[in-house]
């Protein structure tokens, strides 16, 4: 090796090995969608699998977005790695759906038309995911939560009659039992770590809780799809009560955060949390329309 | 003389043999206790870098303009972790470890390259510090693979393979934000503006005001002259900011056909010694980051630690 020129130094030293999938989806690697057949399956009505797919693509985009404050703030750096990790595989989630959800209702929008130019109340994620992050614990908590129902929610679909969610759905399941496993790791190590982070991740598991509802309850276009959470709950909550029991921590009795009028965030129904959120997320884009990055 | 320091001698006749043949130093391996403090001292100061300078780019993470960008910024962060990652552990072969290295950065007894203590302003930031101070960096950085001390060459050379990337990734939104929109253009060029002199004040004083140059170079922890490096990155810079189609800020930047380089005009170095002495626009808040997010996980780390114990002691 030779540094007479730097970027000769670095080419002789050969492309990267195959399989080292450390770059971002849409950076230059093969999209995992790729030869995945997007022609609308017969009985599957294109508003409902675009109004879905935001549903699940916003969660996991806003969810995303506040996994991203963490970043240069995490407890250590192990953790830094982590957080940016799950960050990006939500990222990567939200983007193939959303890019789904142009297709399926046949506005052609794509993937940045949803993210930076729908209003506060377009937004179909669940409350849970908008929430401000609170501290570490919180976070794990929100987590946990989240990682273990949609796991279990992508595991049913697997198997869903449109293909590019079924695919979607594949990929993600993989990468959710990641999220899942880190966060049942840090809940044991917070829970039976110190009495301080045993009481933090009591109060994270309570924070979260009265959100968790949301996950489960249908909307119209779920139950018109064939996809109805509500098989979830009792499957998801067993998980989670035999985790938050395995680290000596108490199943939160918390009721349901009530809906406003019969709506929540299926429905762009918010909290106060989502409009400084989407504020940040898309101020550069809406400061210069019809530029492209 | 007595025993000891004949064997003394003969060890560092050994060292300086397997240095001389470019072989590489191991952690094992007997070493001047200066070349063990020269090692640690730069493998930390390039650790701490890694780690501050997730915080300029991370300032727009939350706010970049398309997800494909906020994907490839977010990776890049995360490889800046990693970096930080390998190189603390490359320093902690030499004898140290990461928590004491982080309590000096925070306490202000150690340093990370000052350009990090620039502002970043706009999105075209981002793409400018891809471009300019990524590519410094690799050109600082590709003959540390050759570094006489193994476990950071070998760390030099994953990083420098990352950062190359980086680097491209840098100058292909530069290229984008040029195709487009008149404000986009602007930005760019205000951009390259700001980062174009601190970027050439990465490579350090000029060598006749580098006191230490000359003993990394025999030691072969370090190649090739400050200005060396300054003049071969700015005579790799010049076409690429042609290419781009900006204007680099420096009128006395032209071809030498004798030199067969680019003549450039001289950075201004009271600036660099005000940055590098704490009166940087970002220093106090880049250190105040780091320290509260420090500070603010204890309760996190203790609690992993004593876990770790309740497993080991309940085994």
């Amino acid at each position: 090796m030779t540094d007479d020129h730097v970027y000769l130094t670095l080419s002789e030293a050969g492309p990267e090995p195959e399989g080292e999938a450390r770059w971002a989806y849409g950076t230059g690697f093969a999209d995992p969608l790729l030869g995945v057949d997007t022609a609308l399956p017969d009985g599957v009505e294109g508003a409902d699998l675009a109004a879905y797919c935001q549903m699940l693509g916003d969660d996991a985009l806003v969810l995303s977005q506040r996994l991203i404050e963490w970043c240069t703030r995490a407890p250590e750096l192990e953790e830094e790695v982590a957080l940016a990790n799950l960050g990006l595989d939500l990222l990567g989630q939200a983007r193939r759906l959303l890019t789904r959800a142009g297709q399926a209702d046949g506005s052609g929008r794509t993937e940045d038309d949803f993210a930076y130019w729908r209003e506060d109340h377009e937004f179909r994620n669940v409350r849970l995911v908008e929430a401000p992050n609170g501290d570490f614990a919180h976070t794990v908590a929100r987590i946990l939560a989240f990682a273990t129902a949609r796991q279990a929610l992508y595991q049913r679909l697997v198997q869903h009659a449109d293909p590019v969610l079924a695919a979607v759905a594949a990929a993600g399941v993989k990468e959710l039992a990641y999220h899942r496993e880190w966060a049942q790791e840090w809940l044991l190590r917070l829970g039976d770590g110190t009495p301080y982070s045993h009481e933090r991740m009591q109060a994270g598991l309570d924070a979260v809780w009265p959100l968790l509802d949301e996950l489960f309850t249908p909307h119209p276009v779920e139950l018109r799809l064939g996809t109805d959470p509500a098989a979830l709950r009792e499957p998801v909550l067993a998980l989670l009560s035999d985790d938050i029991a395995e680290a000596t921590l108490t199943v939160p009795d918390a009721a349901p955060l009530a809906y406003v009028g019969g709506r929540a965030g299926r429905d762009g129904v918010h909290t106060e949390a989502l409009g400084p959120l989407l504020a940040e997320l898309q101020v550069v884009a809406r400061a210069h329309p019809g530029a492209t990055w | 003389m007595t025993a000891t320091e004949l064997s003394e001698a003969t060890l560092e006749g050994r060292f300086d043999a397997v240095v001389a043949a470019e072989q590489r130093i191991e952690p094992r391996d007997w070493m001047p206790d200066a070349y063990r403090a020269t090692l640690v001292r730069q493998i930390a100061q390039h650790a701490h870098s890694e780690i501050i300078g997730m915080q300029p780019e991370g300032n727009w993470l939350t706010r970049a303009p398309s997800l494909r960008r906020k994907a490839i910024l977010l990776a890049k962060a995360q490889d800046e972790a990693g970096h930080g990652l390998y190189l603390y552990a490359a320093a902690e072969t030499l004898g140290v470890d990461r928590a004491e290295l982080t309590e000096k950065l925070i306490s202000g007894r150690q340093k990370y390259s000052s350009i990090f203590n620039y502002p970043t302003l706009t999105f075209a930031d981002v793409g400018v510090i891809g471009w300019l101070v990524d590519g410094a960096a690799i050109c600082n950085q590709v003959p540390l693979c050759r570094c006489s001390y193994g476990p950071y060459a070998r760390a030099m050379v994953r990083i420098c393979k990352e950062e190359s990337f980086h680097q491209r990734q840098g100058y292909e939104l530069l290229m984008t934000l040029m195709r487009g929109t008149d404000s986009q253009r602007r930005m760019v060029q205000d951009a390259v503006d700001r980062w174009w002199w601190p970027s050439l004040m990465m490579f350090g004083p000029p060598d006749d005001d580098s006191p230490n140059s000359a003993r990394s170079m025999a030691w072969r922890i370090k190649r090739h002259s400050n200005d060396d490096l300054r003049q071969r990155f700015v005579d790799m810079t010049v076409p690429q900011a042609e290419h781009l189609g900006v204007t680099l800020p420096d009128p006395a930047l032209r071809w030498n056909e004798e030199r067969d380089s680019w003549d450039f005009g001289e950075p201004d170095w009271s600036e660099l010694k005000k940055v590098i002495t704490g009166q940087g626009p970002c220093n106090a808040q880049r250190v105040e980051r780091r320290r509260a997010a420090h500070e603010d996980g204890a309760w996190v780390r203790e609690a992993a630690l004593a876990y770790a114990e309740k497993k080991r002691s309940a085994q």
